[in-house]
């Protein structure tokens, strides 16, 4: 059966999660992942969406250092206050 | 508030001379911006210990987006306080970078208030640039500029900015609608502008003639730039004026002509269209004697970038010509494809010229679905071996097993 969005984004929230400040993941390591994991349940379509589910919530964030990746949203070690 | 400024010596050199300065620039915005004055003032620490004071931030952004904002810190927060937060932002120009005096009145309104009021219009992305911001305005100023229908550019590994020429606008070479196809494409792809999803960035520039105003062969991944297919159009009457002014046809003209495919014989002017590469050259010294074709459409290059990872490249081409018409859908297509493969199998911060250059036009071709053609051809084989690989249909293999 199809995951849904809220499945998908779940499940990438808690891969960016465990990858910590260990890993960074970008949004087609995330996509691939879920496919992975799920194989036909998902597709790149459903993917995108959790991402933007994932991102519009606030649960996640993007950042760049040197490409972009997803992240837990965090205090940047170059940030002043 | 200018007595405010401090001492800037080496800066002041820079105010010297018959061109534009943006010292001057800053001391005029730091009469009325105190962000402005501790940037004279860091700027001048960095150029008289030749180091640069700025951090990069990674994180700072608008909520939703992931891209439009560089996030900008000082590494010298306690001496230059005002300048402790100093992000970038990255507007999404208009078409053709036209504006309505209004509007251009209500963007530096906005970026007075909310940030140091400098700008760059524009940045060597098209964008309008708004240089220097604090963390907490960021919301606010994307806010305002919402309501004054301005967007946040691309930036980080997504789809940057389209940027084209002014066009069929003010160009009569224009041999398709830049503006309208810029548009389009800003508009379709809105996702892949703010939300990053690309091994690294990719820039689509549009050019209506091979005058290519916009350099779009050099720093687009995806160059589109209006060429002609048919034969250019000759008003022998302006040649001939042209030569009675005094214009050296031979000299200026044909001999520049470099698929040498021009002859004058001091009456009438000779192309062998069948030659010309369309480089523009004739048109651009004989404006009212010579124009493009009328079959006009594009041709469609791919894969140049400026020097980053590897060296720089030019945009070789995918496709000689098409037509450029709405609802561009074979553009469109392609870019799908081309994205596709890319995301799948591309390197965090390989440009797509990379990618190819990695895998092989040839694969990537296959793998595109577009089948090879001549004009692909970048430049001459290097490597002397030539081999052949022999291409089996599925089920080849089958038939021979079962006759063997
Ligand atoms: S690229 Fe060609 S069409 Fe565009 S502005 Fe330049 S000359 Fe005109
Ligand atoms: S456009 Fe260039 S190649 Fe073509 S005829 Fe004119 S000068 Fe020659």
């Amino acid at each position: 059966m199809a995951k849904s969005v809220e499945e998908i984004a779940e499940a990438m929230f808690n891969l960016v999660k465990e990858a910590g400040s260990q890993k960074k993941l970008k949004p087609m390591d995330l996509t691939k992942s879920m496919i992975q994991m799920f194989g036909d349940e998902v597709d790149k379509k459903i993917c995108k969406e959790a991402i933007k589910q994932l991102i519009n919530s606030g649960r996640c964030v993007y950042t760049y250092f040197g490409g972009s990746f997803i992240e837990l949203p965090h205090r940047e070690g170059a940030a002043n206050d | 508030m200018a007595d405010n400024l401090p001492e800037t010596p080496l800066l002041n050199e820079l105010e010297k001379g018959a061109w534009p300065s943006f010292v001057k620039e800053i001391k005029m915005a730091a009469k009325r911006s105190p962000m402005c004055q501790d940037l004279l003032g860091q700027l001048e620490q960095s150029y008289r210990e030749k180091i640069g004071y700025w951090k990069h931030g990674g994180i700072v952004g608008v909520m939703g987006y992931g891209g439009g904002v560089i996030g900008r810190y000082s590494a010298l927060p306690d001496k230059y306080p005002k300048v402790s937060h100093f992000h970038t932002m990255r507007i999404n120009q208009p078409a053709g970078w036209y504006y309505t005096s209004k509007a251009l009145r209500d963007i530096c309104d906005i970026w007075e208030k909310r940030g140091s009021g400098l700008t760059n219009m524009h940045g060597s992305t098209g964008d309008i640039i708004l240089l220097g911001t604090t963390t907490d305005q960021l919301e606010p100023t994307f806010e305002d500029l919402s309501k004054i229908d301005f967007d946040i550019g691309g930036s980080g590994s997504d789809l940057r900015t389209p940027s084209c020429c002014c066009g069929m606008s003010r160009c009569e070479w224009a041999c398709y609608d830049t503006m309208a196809l810029t548009y389009d494409l800003t508009m379709h792809y809105q996702d892949e502008l703010h939300r990053p999803a690309f091994p690294y960035k990719f820039k689509f520039k549009m050019s209506g003639c091979p005058n290519d105003c916009v350099a779009s062969i050099a720093r687009a991944d995806m160059s589109i730039i209006g060429t002609w297919r048919d034969d250019i159009q000759v008003d022998q009457d302006a040649v001939r004026e042209y030569a009675d002014k005094g214009l050296d046809i031979t000299s200026d003209v044909v001999n520049n002509c470099p698929s040498k495919c021009m002859d004058w014989d001091g009456k009438e002017l000779h192309i062998d269209n069948s030659f010309c590469v369309r480089c523009m050259h004739c048109i651009n010294v004989m404006p009212k004697a010579l124009r493009p074709g009328k079959d006009r459409g594009a041709t469609i290059l791919i894969g140049s970038k400026a020097p980053i990872i590897e060296g720089a490249f030019l945009s070789s081409v995918l496709f000689p010509f098409i037509k450029i018409e709405p609802p561009y859908s074979k553009i469109k297509d392609t870019v799908d494809k081309m994205w596709d493969v890319w995301c799948e199998e591309g390197k965090n911060r390989e440009r797509i010229g990379e990618f190819i250059q990695r895998v092989g036009l040839g694969n990537f071709l296959e793998a595109i679905e577009i089948d090879p053609v001549p004009e692909m051809v970048a430049h001459p084989r290097e490597n002397p071996y030539v081999f052949y690989e022999e291409y089996f249909e599925e089920g080849d293999d089958d038939e021979e097993e079962e006759e063997s």
